[in-house]
């Protein structure tokens, strides 16, 4: 069952000429880690990042096709892409939450930066904050480590750590769907491992999507993966198919290295 | 005979930064010698028309602190406008014009003040004054604060985003915070640069011998007053002048400092 | 909550639009009188603050001034004495001061230029780092130094130098533009440095591996590249020398004539408006104001140059 329908969805970057994203048609299962694979520019963080319309940040982006998500409340889908106003966007990325490939905590503290998202959604009660702060970051692997300095700067972390606590921060709203755009990139090894643990434990709470380069880790953490090339959908289909059996003789070229 | 010309000319440019430090010392060292030797803490209490400089130093920071009031929330959000909210032609042309402003004559805008300020409502005034001085200082926070707010990874931008803030939740909570030291240190330059202007208050806000708070009269101001006692052709106000050049100095400099200080420490 | 910051925002960067053409249409207002009765004439006439004489009757002007005498509407020159019918006009030309204005900014271009070249390659090249910040921070720290104290430090301990070097009155042209010069140094220097660390590090490093001196490298690889920042620095810095008033204030010697050498005193547009601002009314005080009309399109017209011909690299 899914929480996400993508559908014929097609994306044009604004002074574009040819569109990045080509009638892509995609589920993103509850409960589940879908990856989204293919060489550099084949769009696949273009599709990720237009599943919490971050692209509306800048101005004239073309769209075409649906992206529908799950209301929870009603049971129906509702078409993300047709949501113009202000507080419609900010319900939506509350739903749909997005960590960086770069760590990115906000110049405050580290209680302040998992606080931010709670405020915004009109957490006043001190003691609700404080909470759901510790709950987030014990969700995140992060509690026993910061549990001593909350009030000092995020910016001191370490990579890992920073990238932990932006992972904290986007949990603490309690998303249902969560965007990884190349999440442990720029993170070491050992850190790399750690944050992967963590998103496979996550996904008992979320639904989650991950965009990556790296083949090992979508075949070590995914359910279900994507192959994506040139703006288009190759392959779709649970992750153990796609790289011991694919269909498409692209996916088997990208799979065993033909081409990067 | 290459070597001979690399030695030659490393030697000219050798000369020309000493020229420049030469320059540099040999004013300090005539604002020291000449401001100190008239220096006497009687300055510091009595006003210009009993022949100290209190009236002028408290005047001159009011000024300049009244200016900033308005200057800096105006520049930072003409600045924010320009980098954060457009980036299309008028952004650019604003940015353009702001920059083109920030070298405009100084006189001239005491001259524009004049005319809608002073004329109009019937002489020197205050008001005035601190008007002039922030048209001068608004152009330079904007020049700052568009710098130092594109150095700002957008990545910092989309995670505030993407969390379901709105964007002036984003760029005063996080993007200001982000390149607060920056900004910081823009406000401090600038202000230091207004502190010690002449110029625009020469016709403005003039001057005044008297210690005042009354921004509706000419007020008082240490740079007019030193250009004054100057024209002079007593000794005494010679040395007054200097005296008051030496104190305008270090506070110009003292501040201008302090702002250099802030950015060097902060190597976050 | 968001649409009023935004308006807000938006307000405040449009006030830089309304500010410059405010600006332009208040001093063009102001000047009006002015230009009404001098016309462009009064770029080149040397006259400032003379009475002349001229017959009451006739109120529309039909009457001409040429050579500082009287004629009316036939030629036919008016006798001065007849002073039952006269009335006084006083002539303004800005020659003086705008000549002035040119001639001190050159001066002081010409002063500046090869210090501020040489020093700005000292930071960028020369120097090791320590020497380059320490020197770095003494030039920005003369460029702090307010204004007026150039204009004291220059009229007590640089002007009787210059006259003992060269003759001449303490407070003159020469003067003027030399203090000019140190003021504009600077900033020149700076920006001449920051065009000049605009060349890639890697083609001064292809320079010195074949061999390059410092010099050459300097003068083949890393002038060419930053040429046009470096002009863009000298016409910016020229058109920031032009504004300037209290340097100049004190030493250019505020006398309405053009100098016969370039030790003899002079004025400028911005001493011409500070000096006399305080008592000029009427027609004089239009003429001041045609005067900071020139000044503010000549300084925006030759900072624009600088900046869209020229300084689209580097930051300002």
């Amino acid at each position: 069952m899914s929480v996400m329908n993508i559908k014929k969805f097609s994306f044009t970057y604004p002074s574009a000429e040819e569109p990045s994203l080509k009638n892509i048609t995609l589920p993103i299962e509850k409960n589940m880690i879908t990856a989204l694979i293919g060489p550099s520019g084949c769009g696949k963080s273009t599709l990720l990042r237009a599943m919490n319309r971050i692209h509306d940040l800048y101005p004239g982006n073309k769209y075409d096709g649906k992206i529908e998500l799950l209301n929870t409340n009603t049971g129906k889908f509702e078409n993300i892409l047709e949501i113009k106003k202000e507080n419609e966007f900010i319900k939506l990325r509350q739903k749909v939450g997005m960590i960086f490939q770069k760590p990115t905590p906000f110049p405050m503290s580290i209680f302040d930066n998992i606080a931010y998202g709670l405020k915004i959604a009109g957490i006043k009660n001190k003691n609700e904050l404080a909470d759901r702060v510790e709950a987030a970051l014990k969700g995140s692997a992060l509690w026993k480590e910061v549990s001593d300095r909350l009030n000092k700067s995020a910016m001191g972390l370490s990579g890992g750590q920073q990238q932990r606590l932006c992972i904290a921060r986007a949990v603490a709203v309690k998303p249902e769907v969560l965007l990884f755009d190349e999440p442990t990139s720029a993170l070491d090894p050992i850190s790399t491992g750690a944050i992967e643990e963590l998103i496979v434990e996550l996904k008992k709470d979320v639904s989650i999507a991950i965009v990556t380069h790296n083949m090992q880790q979508a075949s070590r953490i995914s359910d279900y993966t994507a192959f994506m090339y040139l703006g288009d959908l190759i392959e779709y289909d649970k992750t153990e198919n796609i790289f011991l059996n694919p269909r498409e003789k692209k996916t088997e070229d990208y799979i065993t290295g033909r081409f990067g | 005979m290459r070597l001979l010309l690399n030695k030659v000319f490393l030697m000219l440019s050798m000369f020309a930064a000493l020229l420049g430090l030469g320059f540099l010392g040999w004013i300090l060292a005539t604002l020291f010698l000449e401001g100190v030797s008239s220096l006497h803490f009687s300055l510091f209490v009595k006003d210009l028309v009993d022949g100290g400089l209190r009236n002028l130093i408290v005047g001159q920071l009011i000024l300049a602190l009244c200016a900033g009031a308005l200057g800096i929330p105006l520049g930072m959000l003409a600045g924010i406008y320009i980098r954060e909210y457009d980036s299309g032609k008028y952004a650019e042309l604003i940015r353009d014009l702001s920059d083109i402003m920030m070298s405009a004559p100084s006189i001239v805008i005491g001259a524009f003040v004049y005319a809608i300020a002073v004329a109009p409502f019937g002489g020197a005034n205050g008001f005035a004054g601190i008007i002039a001085l922030s048209i001068m200082m608004i152009p330079i926070i904007i020049n700052t604060t568009d710098s130092m707010l594109s150095l700002v990874p957008k990545e910092l931008r989309e995670a505030g985003i993407a969390l379901g803030a709105s964007k002036y939740r984003v760029i005063l909570d996080i993007v200001i915070k982000a390149a607060k030291v920056g900004i910081m240190t823009g406000i401090l330059l600038a202000f230091a640069r207004i502190a010690g202007e002449t110029a625009p208050l020469l016709f403005t806000s003039e001057t005044s011998n008297y210690f005042s708070l009354d921004l509706r009269e000419s007020f008082p101001s240490l740079t007019v007053s030193i250009y004054n006692l100057a024209n002079e052709p007593e000794k005494s106000s010679r040395d007054l002048a200097w005296a008051a050049s030496f104190i305008l100095t270090i506070m110009v400099l003292v501040i201008n400092l302090v702002g250099r200080y802030i950015t060097r420490n902060k190597h976050k | 909550m968001e649409k009023i910051f935004q308006r807000l925002s938006f307000s405040s960067a449009s006030l830089v639009l309304l500010l410059l053409i405010g600006i332009f249409t208040t001093l063009f207002i102001a000047a009006k009188p002015a230009i009404n009765e001098f016309g462009i004439h009064f770029l080149v006439d040397p006259t400032w603050n003379k009475e002349v004489a001229v017959e009451a009757s006739d109120t529309t002007t039909s009457k001409s001034v040429k050579n500082n005498t009287i004629m009316d509407e036939n030629d036919i020159m008016l006798d001065e004495d007849d002073e039952d019918s006269l009335n006084t006009i006083t002539i303004y030309g800005g020659l003086v001061p705008i000549v002035g204005t040119i001639l001190s900014t050159l001066i002081a271009l010409a002063f500046a230029l090869p210090i501020a070249m040489g020093i700005a390659v000292f930071l960028a090249e020369m120097a090791s780092e320590t020497i380059s910040k320490f020197v770095g921070m003494a030039i920005e720290l003369l460029a702090a130094i307010p204004s007026i104290i150039f204009g004291m430090w220059g009229l007590y301990y640089f002007a009787p130098i210059i006259a003992d070097t060269f003759g001449g009155y303490q407070v003159s042209l020469l003067t003027a533009g030399l203090v000019l010069g140190v003021m504009i140094l600077p900033f020149m220097a700076a920006i001449t440095r920051d065009s000049m660390n605009t060349t890639p590090d890697v083609l001064k490093e292809s320079a010195y591996a074949l061999g390059a001196t410092k010099f050459e490298v300097v003068k083949d690889v890393i002038f060419p590249y930053s040429k046009v920042g470096i002009i863009g620095s000298i016409i910016l810095a020229l058109g920031r020398a032009l504004g300037e008033t209290m340097a100049v204030a004190f030493l250019i010697g505020a006398v309405y004539s053009l100098p016969e050498k370039i030790t003899d005193p002079t004025i400028s547009i911005p001493v011409a408006m500070a000096v006399n601002f305080g008592e000029a009314s009427g027609l004089g005080e239009s003429a001041l104001f045609y005067l900071g009309l020139i000044l503010f399109v000549m300084s925006f017209i030759i900072i624009s140059f600088a900046k869209f011909y020229f300084l689209k690299k580097v930051k300002l």
